[in-house]
């Protein structure tokens, strides 16, 4: 308990400023996936060819082992010189947040009950109204499930994410393990996994509270 | 065909067409080479990812499923409770972490791999096959008890059919995940594929990458879609499958 | 036969749910247990094949001691029937129904002649049927199905919990008429759980009728509408209880009694109705046709006469002449 108090004692702000680097990654990357995926989840209840594609692809696309997407990512980004560090990162969180949120997204959309969106029909509403005031605040307990979902992953994804130079709690980890310092990869781990449940638990709150309380269950 | 088809045709198009790309770059670039040109390494660290997936996803399912099994049991339920919240904790813990701690504990090597891999493997096995049995209508279960079955006929002929479609896509996601996960093994030199991954990256060398990174994604996505087909032929065919979550 | 002796149900917490329950199902009869929500019904069906167990007294089936028997023997020889069907959804509808044969081990050949056999019996076509999964059935022949299942090894008990209670009422109506036809064949002792009157007055040779867990009269359907014992059971009956009582009687009643009249043929277009029908549904067919009259034949569709809304309600007065008791609040 000594050697914990006296390793947090000088670790504690490098740890904090990594949880924020690590917050930083992954919540630009779901605000970045959230801006593609919920609207390309509503486009795609308009067309279920298109949305089948869409699915496959993206779940082909999570099957992708997170270390070899980042494998893949370096050369390609070197292209344009940014192989290490932030942007590729940034871009496999992206891209590992899209099945969730778009299939949860047209999940709650498609179950809007017909006959609810008929009566919004009939009391006149215009497509955007009825999405805005019917089909979303229905949908929304769903789309933000799928949300957490993309959030929870890409924290630990994140963490891998340190091997390519994108920085977060991952490097407490890998640099436990390069130097055998177990307070390292232990301290790196549970802040990793408070970061997560913190993350979660929010998110929950916030589904709660804006859940309208006549489909909350 | 109308315009709906049109557009989903294209975008799939345009999906394989990018693919397609990527491989035409790779290899002009002879990115791949090292496959050939170190095609012994490259197969002994294939077999040795495929056994690290092997082993550990066996001692998973063979864990995982009894024990699920056990706490879905009249007698066993309150044991779920907390059975359930640790294993959930324990999904919190980074899979490197998970990998990195077993060092301190079990040392270098193939052995610590294997055991970090099959304890990430447990939840999605043990998560499912619950879930897959809670799941089951009370009234077949008292119908069948009604009917004068005993537990154990219950359980092999009811339960276990009908929780198929659930266990079954438990073990496939822990499977591919593991397949991933087997990748980062190279940190507690465990081998596999992931050694020619984290050598690029520590080379800045793209043929080590792309030889490993691409065998890795293509073996993930392989056998994905080999034990989707296997759920297609095992679940019977009127327990419907729920929807994919 | 089952005997009910003193049997009581106490849980844990000390709430009785069945309180010395005395009555006997004699061979070949259906006794429905008919009450209110709560009143104990279901749970002393379950007491029958030890789903729940017995707190007191005893349940004997065929002379012998339900508690001597072995719980998993005793139930293959009880046939059960619930209102969810109970289909299991992984195996076909011939792997269902001949479960408790597989189980005890019956010969394939036996299995399937007994298979097609009992699917005869619901008019459905074993060679169609038999290789389709339960989701594939309509609700109606689901129930069916979960009906043969219960009568597929023969037993000589049968246990039914609210077995047509899911289905809606055309089809509730046409299945009730199809298992009381199955039943003259098969002579099944049989205990009947139902919390709908029609139903267990159609169904029952006698009614049992439970309220908080007790036994409030025990009798058949009849006497229980012409004679009740109590306040609770005049109530539970309610005050349409001499329209109820047409139910038990069928035209051929009313032949034998005051006759038909002839057929009026000027008017076009009239239905037809089977005698063995009974009266209840063809006042109603009466009332909601506004047909003058609806023509009554026999099996061979041969004309026997016609009845009108007069004939029945001659019939009636004669039967609450007949029986007094339910004039005072007919």
């Amino acid at each position: 308990m000594d050697k914990w108090m006296k390793f947090l004692e000088v670790n504690a702000p490098r740890i904090f400023d990594l949880a924020i680097e690590h917050t930083i990654l992954v919540g630009l990357a779901i605000l970045v996936a959230l801006m593609i995926g919920v609207p390309l989840g509503i486009y795609l209840t308009t067309n279920d060819y298109l949305a089948e594609t869409v699915l496959q692809i993206a779940s082909v696309m999570l099957t992708i082992p997170s270390i070899a997407l980042f494998g893949i990512m370096i050369p390609v980004f070197s292209i344009v010189n940014q192989g290490i560090g932030f942007v590729p990162a940034f871009v496999a969180l992206v891209l590992y947040s899209q099945l969730p949120i778009i299939r949860n997204t047209y999940t709650a959309i498609k179950n809007v009950s017909p006959e609810m969106r008929d009566a919004a029909k009939g009391l006149g509403m215009k497509t955007s109204q009825r999405l805005l005031r019917v089909e979303i605040p229905n949908a929304f307990p769903i789309i933000m499930a799928g949300i957490r979902t993309a959030v929870v992953l890409n924290i630990g994804i994140g963490v891998i994410a340190a091997y390519i130079g994108a920085g977060g709690l991952g490097v407490l980890i890998t640099q436990g393990i390069s130097r055998g310092d177990n307070y390292l990869i232990i301290s790196g781990s549970i802040a990793v996994a408070i970061l997560a449940m913190i993350a979660d638990g929010i998110l929950l709150f916030i589904q709660k509270r804006y859940t309208p309380k006549s489909i909350a269950n | 065909m109308n315009k709906k088809k049109i557009m989903s045709r294209i975008v799939s198009i345009l999906v394989y067409a990018l693919v397609a790309v990527f491989f035409i770059w790779a290899i002009s670039n002879s990115y791949f080479d090292y496959i050939f040109s170190e095609s012994g390494t490259f197969l002994h660290l294939l077999k040795q990812h495929l056994q690290l997936v092997l082993v550990s996803s066996l001692l998973a399912v063979v864990v995982a499923l009894p024990v699920g099994i056990l706490v879905t049991r009249r007698s066993f339920r309150r044991a779920e409770w907390i059975v359930s919240n640790t294993v959930n904790l324990g999904q919190t813990i980074p899979s490197l972490a998970v990998l990195a701690l077993m060092i301190s504990i079990l040392g270098i090597g193939f052995k610590t791999a294997v055991f970090a891999l099959f304890i990430y493997s447990l939840l999605p096995m043990y998560r499912n096959t619950v879930a897959g049995i809670d799941s089951i209508d009370e009234n077949l279960i008292d119908a069948a008890r009604g009917m004068g079955m005993k537990p154990i006929q219950i359980l092999f002929r009811i339960e276990l059919p009908n929780a198929s479609y659930s266990i079954l896509a438990g073990i496939r996601t822990a499977v591919v995940l593991n397949i991933g996960t087997a990748a980062l093994a190279y940190v507690v030199g465990g081998g596999g594929l992931g050694v020619w991954i984290f050598t690029g990256i520590q080379l800045f060398d793209n043929g080590y990458l792309i030889s490993g990174a691409i065998p890795v994604t293509l073996l993930a996505i392989f056998v994905d879609y080999l034990l989707r087909l296997l759920e297609r032929k095992i679940v019977p065919k009127g327990s419907k499958p729920p929807q994919e979550t | 036969m089952i005997t009910f002796d003193q049997t009581t149900k106490t849980y844990e917490g000390g709430v009785t749910a069945v309180n010395g329950v005395d009555f006997t199902v004699d061979k070949g009869n259906i006794v429905v247990l008919l009450g209110p929500s709560g009143c104990g019904k279901t749970t002393l069906l379950r007491m029958v094949n030890r789903l729940e167990t017995i707190s007191d007294g005893s349940i004997t089936i065929d002379g012998e001691d339900s508690m001597s028997l072995d719980q998993i023997a005793l139930r293959r020889k009880i046939g059960y029937v619930i209102q969810s069907n109970g289909l299991f959804p992984n195996m076909t509808i011939e792997e269902n129904v001949m479960i408790v044969p597989d189980l005890l081990g019956w010969k394939k050949k036996e299995k399937r002649e007994r298979f097609n056999k009992l699917m005869e019996m619901i008019g459905l076509s074993g060679e169609k049927f038999g290789k389709r999964y339960p989701h594939e059935l309509s609700g109606g022949q689901q129930q069916r199905i979960g009906v043969i299942r219960a009568l597929a090894a023969d037993p000589p008990v049968m246990l039914m919990d609210e077995p047509f209670g899911a289905l809606d009422p055309i089809i509730r109506e046409k299945i009730q008429d199809e298992f009381l036809q199955i039943q003259r064949e098969v002579k099944k002792t049989i205990l009947f759980v139902s919390h709908d009157i029609d139903e267990a007055i159609k169904m029952a040779d006698k009614i049992v009728l439970l309220r908080g867990g007790e036994v409030m009269q025990y009798d058949t359907p009849s006497e229980m509408l012409v004679r009740p014992k109590n306040e609770f059971v005049r109530e539970f009956f309610g005050k349409d209880r001499a329209i109820k009582s047409l139910s038990l009687h069928t035209i051929k009643d009313l032949q034998e009694v005051i006759g038909l009249v002839n057929v009026d043929e000027t008017i076009e277009d009239t239905i037809t109705i089977h005698i063995r029908h009974d009266l209840r549904n063809t006042l109603s067919m009466l009332l909601n046709q506004e047909a003058d009259q609806v023509i009554v034949v026999d099996d061979d569709d041969h004309r026997l006469g016609a009845i009108t809304i007069d004939l029945v309600q001659k019939y009636l007065h004669f039967e609450i002449k007949a029986k007094p008791t339910l004039v005072q609040k007919g």
